[in-house]
């Protein structure tokens, strides 16, 4: 059974957000970039599964769509214990057009699931998983916290208002997960680094797509006026504040 | 031409952000000259959707057919895509919540339609079509342009707020025709949890840290949340201890919620914590350490231990209810 996991290449997430060319840019200029948070918990999982000898996951690849910026960190999903990389070759526009190569390239493919993050960290798009199914007409699971294994056959749990849903699925899935689906990302060791260096990372030409939303222009938030600070001993001040100056209770 | 709101069924009933929801849909229906529609997917009483004619919905869809309790995206996504033809919608608004977000990419697809998740305001200009949106986790906005014909956004909740419009509401039953070739997942068992106060519900949120020490010390916070009618919340360090349920953690990695109150008890209000609760409109910190990074972020600030400060703050809350 294989698995591709969808990675996106986010700044890192201390990272102090600019924007350059009259606010139209994000200035990346000495950002440090990380996988994006969900995917490596979706791509620890994955690799959890992949050397759980009861699992019958036996490879797991990773795909991004960016330039040759994002290789270091598909360097470092290899690293990680993915198998095999893919790069394909485009600056991405929307999350539309990223989903179309996405689609493009797993149309003859045999992954059984196609993992994708919740949201990345940079335009929080939340769309990426949910439009590749689309495109590719497959079922799509959202919310998904954890998976495991029954008789071989995967389970997975799904987050609803009301509580916890159980789904079975056959062929390929497209999943979003979410919290739960790993608690702590997998950091790799000296062996995976050095063996990472050989695994292959392979680029692939984009296909033509046209956005279907165009970012104009960004803003920073105003900032926060200073923080009053109230004596604990005078704790219904704190109680008068909130109700009459900042009117919330 | 009309706006189509996107009701989401709690299990048969409807809750504050569905009103909050329609009220952002109606705002931009006047804006625009035309009216709101709804589309609503499962069995739920035609008079708990009566409720909705308090906020501007003046026609609703109601998919009410049982076989469409549980969601499907695959299905979900038809059903919508017929409710926008049938209402000639032009703008279609989903809450950015899971069931929002498992939908509307998907219908974004299928009628090539420009899809803006996240919103928290009213587009600044309807032609062309521009809306704002949070981005870099919190930490920014962005001005988005969508160019087809048909726009989709998803509005984060509690940022918009609930206003009344009195309409006549029409309940029409909605029969769509599902091609259900493809759908190869199947719910084959659920767990229900206990009905609490949702976090993203919540008016007032609750929130301790590791600065709390153990699980064995949030009885305090509990009585606090109870006498404020709030939800409680923890940071991840807290949920990954186990000292609280995950359900409870928001930050970057978690929940993301946007409360008028948000009293962070015992948190040092890391970057990762804060994109999780930027968008609450106050901010309340208790903290022993004056160097703590949430105090730059809070608009009041008790420094002090927490487990001295907790009981008196549970009183004096206490007090100003009875009044
Ligand atoms: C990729 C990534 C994603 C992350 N996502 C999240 C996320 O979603 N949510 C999240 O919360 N964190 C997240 N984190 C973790 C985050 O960086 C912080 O480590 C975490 O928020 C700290 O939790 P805390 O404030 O409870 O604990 P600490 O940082 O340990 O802070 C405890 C605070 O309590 C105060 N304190 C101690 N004793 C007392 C007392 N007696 N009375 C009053 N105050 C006291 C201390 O002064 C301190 O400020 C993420 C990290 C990474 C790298
Ligand atoms: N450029 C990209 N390349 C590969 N996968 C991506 C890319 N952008 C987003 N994704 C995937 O889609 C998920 C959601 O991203 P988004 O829709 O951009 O919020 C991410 O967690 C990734 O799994």
């Amino acid at each position: 059974m294989k698995l591709l996991v969808c990675i996106s290449n986010v700044p890192d997430t201390t990272t102090k957000v600019r924007f350059k060319d009259n606010n139209t840019l994000f200035d990346d200029n000495g950002v440090q970039w990380v996988i994006n948070p969900w995917d490596e918990l979706a791509l620890t999982r994955a690799v959890e599964l992949k050397d759980d000898s009861s699992s019958p996951v036996s490879e797991v690849h990773v795909i991004n769509v960016g330039t040759a910026v994002t290789e270091p960190t598909l360097r470092k999903c290899l690293a990680i214990g993915a198998d095999k990389a893919f790069r394909i070759d485009l600056d991405p526009k929307d999350s539309y057009s990223t989903a179309v190569q996405i689609a493009e390239f797993v149309k003859d493919k045999d992954y059984r699931f196609i993992i994708n993050g919740i949201s990345s960290g940079d335009y929080n798009g939340s769309s990426v998983g949910g439009m590749i199914a689309e495109l590719t007409d497959l079922s799509s699971v959202s919310s998904v916290s954890n998976i495991r294994f029954e008789n071989n056959e995967p389970i997975l749990e799904r987050d609803v208002a009301s509580g916890k849903e159980y789904i079975a699925t056959s062929g390929t899935t497209v999943l979003i997960v979410q919290k739960g689906f790993a608690i702590e990302p997998k950091i790799p060791n000296m062996r995976g680094i050095m063996t990472a260096r050989s695994k292959p990372l392979e680029v692939i030409p984009s296909v033509d797509a046209e956005p279907l939303v165009e970012y104009i222009d960004f803003r920073l938030p105003e900032p926060k006026g200073k923080v009053k600070m109230i004596e604990s001993d005078n704790l219904d001040e704190l109680v008068r504040l909130l109700s009459t100056e900042a009117k919330v209770l | 031409m009309s706006v189509l709101v996107y009701v989401q069924n709690f299990g048969g009933k409807l809750k504050k952000q569905n009103f909050e929801l329609a009220s952002y849909a109606s705002k931009i229906a006047e804006a625009m000259g035309t009216d709101v529609a709804g589309i609503t997917i499962g069995e739920i009483d035609n008079e708990e959707l009566q409720k909705l004619s308090k906020y501007g919905v003046s026609k609703l869809l109601k998919a009410g057919d049982p076989s469409f309790n549980t969601r499907i995206n695959k299905i979900y996504t038809q059903i919508v895509e017929q409710a926008v033809e049938a209402a000639g919608a032009d703008v279609v608004v989903f809450p950015n919540t899971n069931a929002g977000k498992a939908v509307a990419p998907r219908l974004s697809v299928r009628l090539k339609a420009g899809y803006v998740p996240g919103v928290t305001e009213l587009p600044s200009s309807y032609d062309p079509f521009i809306v704002s949106k949070g981005v870099f986790t919190g930490k920014a906005f962005a001005n988005v342009k969508v160019n087809t014909s048909v726009k989709i956004v998803s509005l984060m909740i509690n940022t918009f707020g609930v206003f009344e419009k009195e309409t006549d509401l029409v309940i029409e039953d909605f029969a769509p025709q599902i091609d259900t070739t493809g759908v190869t997942s199947k719910v084959i068992d659920k767990k229900l949890s206990k009905e609490g106060l949702s976090l993203f519900d919540a008016d007032i949120v609750v929130s301790g840290g590791r600065g709390m020490k153990s699980p064995d010390n949030w009885k305090p916070l509990e009585e606090l949340a109870e006498v404020l009618g709030a939800a409680l919340a923890c940071s991840r360090p807290v949920s990954d201890e186990g000292w609280r349920s995950h359900e409870e953690h928001v930050g970057q990695t978690g929940k993301i919620i946007a409360p008028n109150l948000y009293i962070a008890v015992g948190i040092s209000g890391a970057i990762q914590h804060i994109a999780g609760v930027s968008g609450a409109k106050c901010i309340v910190a208790l903290n022993n350490d004056s160097d703590a990074p949430i105090f730059q972020v809070a608009d009041y600030g008790i420094l002090d231990d927490a487990h001295k400060v907790l009981p008196k703050l549970v009183e004096a809350f206490r007090e100003f209810k009875k009044e």
